[in-house]
């Protein structure tokens, strides 16, 4: 190389002004950017959950300001069969639906993510359930349900014969129990089906031309591929699904408003019968306030359950 | 081991046909390089030789038996697809034993087998990893494993090199390569990359638009290339091809320059190849302007003009002329190409 060197020069150094200063500071520029977000959610998330939480342990009623009392309220929870009742109905409607939901769900997307005629038109009818405005639907079910002109015990009595009787879906516990579940089902698939179809088009065709040459049957590649792959996304709608679920509220006030007897009331609509129409605010929120362990535990179901697999991380050769 | 015949293969997506009667005959244990441009069917004829496409019309069989009516995993093949589709969510070994997994071989013989090819490739240290956590060259070897595991009839390659860098590439070739010189298992491969199919092939089939252009040794296409695709497809840089005619003195290009045409050339000649590597600096040569002149290194590629007929042109020399400078050049005689235009077939020279 030449031996001469190049006369020495520098960048002469921009005297910045303080604000410019401030804004290149790191913990500044992170706080005026969260500010907005942190402010939303103060206002929208954190006064009326705080406000919920504070009621709880209040003996308020509608029209008077009432009194810190403890836990009291949750005592008498406790101790109150209809609570029970509502936990009870709350697991079960959740545990019975999702498992419901999931299995057609599932099924429905691998069916449509076969090369089908009108693959478009199908997938657009899917969303159906989905769009209607759940009271909407929650009405439609009511018809379906209603004792006397269901459609449902028209063309099983009248039309096919198989029953005698006209079949009463709302008029007694069980029955009642099972046809609110069938709803939900009915309402939840469009949101599995569609979500578990978009994580089976990111699995790469040719991983099921390997297995085809490795030897595999169709169930062994479900089994081993579609399923491991499909796993991240699982769980995540799951969660979801099992978070929404057990919070519904709408279809089941509008179908039977927790009865007959009290026996279809899910948390949810247990304390907004007891807060409003009830006039017990701090019951009610007692109520919905016990429903955050249960909720806790499904978040938290879904923190390890997501908790990204080892075969997802990159990097580190080691 | 097997041989491998495919006879008249015609292949049709919907109203597009996308093969037009393919003949190939592989003997047992031969490597057989499918070379063409992107497009031209290469991996449509491989993905029906493994079963994954179906045979429109003709025949293909593997070994004594026709398979066109065969799963793919009764066809007793493996294939390294181009994206490697190694199962992310499996470590190396259950990569490399998934097979057995499936057909439910005992513990001890799936360690014995992935152990054997983790031994010749090299992944003995790699078998707990995922695929995330592997180099471009070690994801390439982890799908030769599983493919090496299986114990096939047949090995498939759909261009797998394609992925790597340049260097490893040359590495990965000489040990597919050597691999091939161990196991002597049938091998179809196929590139586009014409080196890689020179460097590795007993056997090239090229192939453009659907049609086999020509079969034959490497070192064959090289010498005596059948037609105008294969002389311009096969060697680097390209045959020189410049039309013209005979003429005064030997042949009249288009351009205006006269090439020395061999006595035994026949008057139908319009169509003139010449490879790079075949001229050479002569005192006594044609005069040629200096259009372009890149040093390789161990040799020197040099684009010149013989009037308006540019030339390319690869010395072992080193040149030291400059663009617009003259050179005397001078085509070996005996290394001339001859064609017809019309048809691209080459005259018997
Ligand atoms: N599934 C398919 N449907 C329609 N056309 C296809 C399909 N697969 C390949 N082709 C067409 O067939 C031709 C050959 O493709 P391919 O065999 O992949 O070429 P290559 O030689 O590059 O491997 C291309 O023109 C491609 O567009
Ligand atoms: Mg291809």
């Amino acid at each position: 190389m030449s031996a001469t060197t190049a006369p020495a020069w520098t960048k002469p150094q921009q005297q910045a002004n303080w604000l410019v200063r401030l804004f290149d500071w790191k913990p500044f520029l992170a706080f005026a950017c969260l500010l907005p977000a942190a402010g939303l959610l103060l206002v929208f998330l954190t006064y009326p959950l705080g406000l919920g939480i504070w009621l709880a342990f209040t003996d308020t009623t509608i029209g008077r300001s009432g009194y810190w009392v403890g836990i009291e309220n949750f005592q008498y929870l406790l101790e109150d069969p209809l609570w029970w009742n509502a936990v009870f109905y709350s697991v079960f409607y959740t545990g019975i639906a999702t498992i419901g939901k999931f299995a057609l769900g599932l099924w429905l997307a691998l069916l449509l993510n076969n090369h089908l005629p009108f693959k478009s038109l199908l997938r657009a009818i899917i969303l159906l359930p989905w769009i209607v405005p759940t009271v909407l639907s929650a009405i439609a079910f009511w018809w379906i349900y209603d004792p006397q002109f269901s459609i449902i015990s028209f063309l099983l009595v009248d039309k096919l014969g198989i029953l005698d009787n006209y079949i009463d879906f709302l008029g007694s516990a069980w029955p009642a129990r099972f046809s609110l579940i069938a709803a939900n089902i009915w309402r939840g698939i469009p949101f599995v089906a569609i979500s578990l179809l978009a994580g089976l088009q990111t699995i790469s065709p040719s991983l099921y031309e390997a297995a085809l040459l490795d030897g595999s049957t169709g169930w062994q590649r479900f089994r081993y591929i579609t399923f491991p792959m499909l796993m991240p996304i699982l769980a995540i709608v799951m969660t979801f699904s099992i978070i929404f679920t057990f919070t519904d509220f709408q279809l089941v006030y509008a179908i039977t408003r927790g009865g007959p007897v009290n026996s279809t009331h899910l948390l949810a609509t247990l304390a907004f019968q007891r807060g409003i129409p009830g006039g017990q605010l701090g019951e009610g929120a007692a109520i919905a306030v016990s429903m955050i362990p249960f909720l806790v535990f499904a978040t938290l179901f879904s923190y390890f359950g997501l908790a990204r697999r080892k075969w997802q991380q990159g990097e580190g050769n080691d | 081991m097997a041989t491998v015949e495919i006879r008249n293969v015609r292949k049709a997506f919907g109203p597009v046909q996308v093969l037009h009667g393919v003949n190939v005959d592989i003997a047992d244990g031969e490597f057989v390089v499918l070379v063409g441009p992107s497009g031209c069917g290469k991996s449509t004829l491989l993905r029906m030789l493994a079963g994954l496409e179906n045979i429109t019309s003709g025949e293909i069989a593997i070994g004594p038996r026709v398979v066109n009516n065969v799963p793919p995993k009764d066809r007793d093949i493996a294939m390294v697809f181009q994206n490697y589709a190694l199962y992310p969510h499996m470590t190396v070994f259950d990569n490399m034993a998934f097979s057995m997994k499936l057909a439910k071989a005992p513990k001890e013989v799936m360690e014995q087998e992935v152990g054997r090819a983790a031994k010749i490739l090299g992944l003995e240290a790699l078998l707990q990893r995922y695929p995330r956590q592997l180099s471009g060259g070690q994801r390439q070897r982890v799908a030769m494993g599983r493919a090496i595991v299986r114990n096939p009839q047949v090995f498939l390659f759909d261009e797998p090199l394609s992925n790597l860098d340049a260097k490893l590439r040359v590495q990965m070739r000489a040990e597919i390569k050597e691999l091939h010189q161990r196991l002597r298992v049938t091998t179809v491969y196929v590139t586009h990359d014409q080196i890689e199919a020179m460097t590795m092939a007993d056997k090239i089939v090229v192939m453009n638009g659907g049609h086999v252009e020509q079969v034959g040794p490497p070192l064959e296409l090289y010498d005596r290339p059948a037609n105008l695709f294969v002389a311009g497809f096969i060697g680097s840089p390209a045959m020189n091809l410049v039309k013209g005619g005979p003429g005064e003195g030997g042949f009249q290009a288009e351009g205006g320059a006269v090439l020395p045409l061999p006595q035994s050339a026949r008057g139908e000649a319009s169509i003139y190849g010449i490879r790079p590597e075949h001229i050479q600096l002569r005192e006594d040569g044609i005069p040629a302007t200096v259009v372009l002149v890149e040093p390789t290194g161990s040799e020197t590629q040099v684009v010149a003009r013989i009037g308006e007929t540019p030339l390319t042109c690869a010395f072992r020399e080193r040149v030291t002329a400059r663009p617009g400078e003259t050179i005397r050049i001078m085509p070996e005689m005996g290394l001339v190409h001859l064609f017809e235009s019309g048809s691209g077939r080459r005259l018997a020279a």
